[in-house]
């Protein structure tokens, strides 16, 4: 039998993660993550082989990410939301060098210095590319600490299939709660062999090289172009929990904390014989926008509650398509949207 | 007939891009011949940066990566932890190492990572068209210092082998010129000796090259390593700045 243990979210990701086989952590303090932090240099520094540093920067943090994986590694930088502004640059690098790294970014209000209360405020930053150039993340959305541990091994393994940075995108509620854990027996198998790209000694084989730029246009289109096949291919990758979607009054759309918050909402409706259906994106890239645009012609109304100004929610539309009402509820800054509220305005849109 | 002078094997066949002149030349083949004399090239792994080197990774024969603008010696540091028993070098110009990367050089020279860097100094940013660069000498026209750098308001030129040499676990710190054969001489010394302490594991070594910049400098090469000569030897001068025997 698997053992259950209570653990804070941000501890999880840092015993998952060493549980994947990572043992290559770089990073930087800030709250609300720093327990991950914390936890990766109590455990790793007693692991022979393994490398923990606490960066100078969350810039130097990611590059040394950039080199460990380049090397082979598996890998793991974290942060909160302003030192994932400064990663940018590095995972943007990363990505067009085709390397595989798992960045875990446990936002916090903001734009700016911001608060250091949940938020969801990161959702364009992680999904659309987030630094420059042409390229994604995969981003897995976690809503309870068990997620936060299985999407964790999820991610080293989809980084490494893709070769490509996955992130996973959690909140200072979910990093902070403590929850009962369960660590499944862990499949070695899932760590591919690096000895055919990874950066090594060269004897009785060419030199290697990881270049991400090509000054002559055509070729980088011809680099840029095969990441955007992989793209294609990730799409296979869509992960979603749908809940109650038989007949519902309303659909609501929501991920992370924030779908955990509407289940206690659909629970509360129900006694007052409202119907709410909730569709929940595991992976917000790859983005589940098949089972929304099907649900879409089912029901006329669709709402999309976020902690920030409405960031997915466009996403939502995108899929929906004009098939049914979207509307769109959220609170920001930090502010931890309520199961109340949300009722209220489910209530206020089926009058 | 018995061949005296060939390339080394630690270069691949592939043309070098430099201005006539410069010295990126020299600096690629004393760390090239450092590497076969140490038979080190199947175990090396470089880190090329932005810039006018920043085809280095083509010209070397080992394996090489591209690290952003300033943060080689983070990549490099990634590299090392992953793979301690590899030699690692970068190879860094003053904009890249003394402006934009000082964090990373700093804190990978006082964590005493066990890699080489190899830093050119020419006074002025190349590739991007011949901007002042943090080792731009006082009163040295560039295109954003017109009217001579102005120390009261760009500051002065930063020595970085002085300022790291204040840290206490570098290893190896040394400032060597190419400008004339016995000066060259000394430089493939020192990048054979900062590869030694790396192989030794003696701790983070980097070796400062002055170097020339004929094209953005304004300067035929015979003038440009006199204007080396003249100008920056008296500030930067040559020395083994730190040179730590054993491991503490």
């Amino acid at each position: 039998m698997v053992e259950r243990l209570l653990m804070k979210g941000n501890e999880a990701i840092g015993e998952a993660a060493i549980h994947a086989g990572c043992r290559y952590y770089f990073g930087y303090p800030i709250t609300p993550q720093s327990e991950l932090t914390a936890y990766m240099a109590r455990r790793l520094l007693k692991i022979e082989g393994a490398a923990f540093i606490q960066a100078e920067s969350e810039i130097a943090a990611i590059n040394m990410v950039y080199g460990a994986s380049a090397a082979g590694g598996r890998v793991m930088t974290s942060s909160s939301s302003p030192g994932i502004s400064l990663k940018q640059e590095g995972i943007s690098y990363i990505a067009c060098a085709e390397l595989p790294c798992v960045i875990v970014n446990i936002m916090r209000g903001g734009p700016g210095l911001g608060s250091i209360q949940p938020s969801q405020g990161d959702y364009f930053q992680a999904t659309k590319g987030g630094g420059h150039g042409d390229y994604h993340l995969i981003v897995l959305a976690p809503s309870s600490v068990q997620e936060l541990v299985d999407l964790t091994i999820k991610a080293f393994d989809l980084s490494d299939k893709y070769r490509n940075p996955a992130m996973i995108l959690g909140d200072g509620l979910l990093g902070q709660m403590m929850e009962p854990v369960q660590f499944k027996e862990f499949n070695k198998k899932s760590v591919p062999a690096k000895e055919d790209w990874a950066l090594d000694s060269s004897k009785g084989r060419e030199a290697r090289r990881i270049v991400p730029f090509n000054l002559d246009p055509n070729e980088l289109e011809k680099l840029v172009n095969k990441i955007g096949q992989k793209y294609q291919e990730i799409q296979k990758e869509v992960e979603y929990e749908v809940v109650n979607i038989d007949n519902p009054d309303i659909i609501i759309v929501a991920y992370g904390i924030v779908a955990r918050i509407v289940k206690t909402v659909i629970q509360k409706a129900k006694k007052e014989g409202i119907n709410i259906g909730l569709i929940r994106p595991i992976t917000l890239y790859p983005f589940p926008g098949a089972v929304i645009e099907d649900i879409a012609s089912k029901v006329e109304k669709i709402l999309v509650t976020e902690m920030s100004l409405g960031q997915m929610v466009e996403d939502v539309k995108i899929a929906v398509n004009g098939k049914a009402k979207v509307s769109f509820y959220g609170r920001t800054g930090g502010v931890v949207i309520s199961p109340a509220e949300i009722l209220e305005e489910v209530k206020r849109l089926l009058k | 007939m018995k061949k005296v002078f060939t390339k080394p094997k630690s270069l691949t066949e592939i043309p070098f891009t430099y201005c006539p002149g410069c010295h990126h030349g020299i600096i690629h083949r004393l760390i090239a011949e450092a590497m076969d004399d140490l038979d080190i090239a199947k175990e090396t792994i470089g880190i090329a940066p932005v810039g006018c080197s920043v085809f280095a990774y083509l010209f070397f024969d080992c394996d090489m990566i591209v690290a952003a603008h300033g943060r080689a010696p983070a990549t490099a540091t990634g590299i090392k932890r992953v793979k301690p028993n590899n030699i690692v070098f970068t190879y860094q110009g003053d904009g890249d190492l003394a402006s934009i990367g000082t964090a990373e050089i700093v804190h990978a020279a006082n964590r005493s990572e066990k890699i080489t860097v190899i830093f050119v100094n020419n006074a002025i940013y190349g590739m991007t068209g011949g901007q002042m660069a943090p080792t731009t000498l006082e009163g040295q026209v560039t295109q954003t210092s017109p009217y001579g750098r102005d120390s009261k308001t760009m500051g002065m030129p930063i020595r970085i082998c002085e300022l790291l040499s204040t840290l206490n676990n570098p290893a190896y710190i040394a400032r060597v010129a190419l400008t004339k054969p016995a000066y060259i001489v000394k430089a493939k010394k020192a990048i054979k000796k900062a590869f030694q302490y790396q192989i030794d594991g003696k701790g983070f070594s980097l070796v400062e090259v002055l170097s020339t910049c004929p094209t953005n400098w304004g300067l035929s090469p015979k003038e440009a390593n006199e204007w080396l000569e003249k100008n920056m030897i008296p500030y930067y001068p040559l020395d083994e700045f730190k040179c730590v025997e054993e491991v503490s």
